[in-house]
């Protein structure tokens, strides 16, 4: 990877982890399109609970992650529901990164020109 | 605030066509890192993981689109124009994952049907319109903008039909299939307009910036010759 590229890459990742980190607290709590579909026909009360109705929620169950210390885009034991929120995306944007160009550089075609410079 | 869950949860489909989408995404996906093989160099190994963790970040933008319903970004659009569909499709799943192992967020056990409807079906929309309109239009920024808008809404649309498709092969509460249906696809117009907005934006400074690692601009542009055939 030659210095032009890692300056692109390195101030993409500063714009996802803005998104990520800083953006994400002030996007919208309602359900999203799927979410608002599974749940029409329903009637909630306050506390989220279905009062009367039948709607494709009601045959949800329990994710096998909860208990994931990132579970719901959060992280256990911060408090502050800006900085959990904030910290739990900027963890996922590295971890999706890490995972994606580590996982996309082993599978990535090497010709010759590229075995030369390869690291290892 | 809460980032809410936005992919399918557990329970929601039935288990046996659950695990049968599992068996499809995983087959399509190896096909995939296959095809995706001959696309993979140096440059494009590392762009493909940051429009993958792009993808993360802006997935947790969930935007107003009706009153108490919101939407967010899918993906697939804006990866097939960065980094070609056969990347593009393993960007959208690598997001999934793990947003489903990690953020528990879209059921384990609906991990296929999230790959489906998003990574598999709303990528291949994206890549047909993509590749249609590319040869249409101009080779300008703002050309290749108006395509990532009009893609976007169109894969968006028809990546939510997959969940129609899915419902009726195993949807656990009896519910009418065509009210469904035109719910979903009414409410993912307009999460494809925002979509789309997004993405368009985002191929727009891209390709201002940096055109040579826009995949639709250096692969698209031609009529396909027997060279590139042979690498594709």
């Amino acid at each position: 990877m030659n210095r032009k590229l890692g300056w692109f890459i390195g101030a993409g990742l500063l714009v996802a982890f803005l998104l990520a980190g800083v953006v994400s607290n002030f996007a919208s709590g309602s359900p999203d399109g799927l979410d608002a579909t599974a749940r029409d026909g329903c009637v909630f009360n306050a506390a989220d609970e279905i009062v009367s109705g039948t709607c494709m929620v009601q045959q949800e169950q329990a994710h096998q992650m909860a208990d994931s210390p990132l579970a719901d885009y959060g992280i256990e034991g911060i408090e502050n529901e800006y900085l959990s929120t904030g910290l739990s995306g900027i963890a996922g944007v590295l971890i999706t990164f890490g995972i994606g160009a580590g996982g996309f550089w082993l599978v990535r075609r090497r010709d010759q020109k590229a075995a030369e410079e390869a690291p290892t | 605030m809460d980032v809410r869950a936005m992919h399918i949860s557990n329970g929601i489909i039935s288990g046996p066509v659950s695990v049968v989408f599992i068996v499809f995404a995983a087959a399509v996906l190896a096909v995939c890192v296959w095809k995706a093989r001959a696309d993979l160099d140096d440059r494009l190994a590392p762009m493909a993981g940051l429009v993958a963790a792009f993808i993360f970040a802006v997935q947790m933008l969930n935007f107003q689109v009706l009153p108490g319903v919101s939407g967010h970004l899918l993906g697939g659009t804006l990866a097939v124009i960065l980094v070609g569909p056969w990347v593009g499709a393993l960007c959208v799943s690598t997001v999934l994952i793990v947003q489903c192992l990690l953020f528990a967020d879209g059921g384990l056990t609906a991990i296929g049907l999230n790959i489906t409807n998003m990574a598999i079906i709303g990528t291949a929309a994206g890549y047909l319109l993509v590749v249609a309109l590319v040869k249409i239009l101009p080779k300008t920024p703002a050309a290749l903008g108006a395509t990532a808008l009009i893609a976007s809404i169109v894969s968006v649309t028809v990546a939510s039909q997959g969940f129609v498709l899915e419902y009726a092969l195993g949807g656990t509460t009896d519910l009418s299939l065509p009210a469904i249906s035109g719910t979903m696809a009414g409410v993912h117009v307009l999460i494809g307009i925002g979509e789309g907005i997004i993405a368009s934006t985002t191929v727009i400074t891209v390709a201002k910036v940096r055109p040579d690692l826009v995949y639709a601009l250096r692969r698209f542009r031609r009529p396909v010759t027997i060279e590139a055939e042979a690498t594709a």
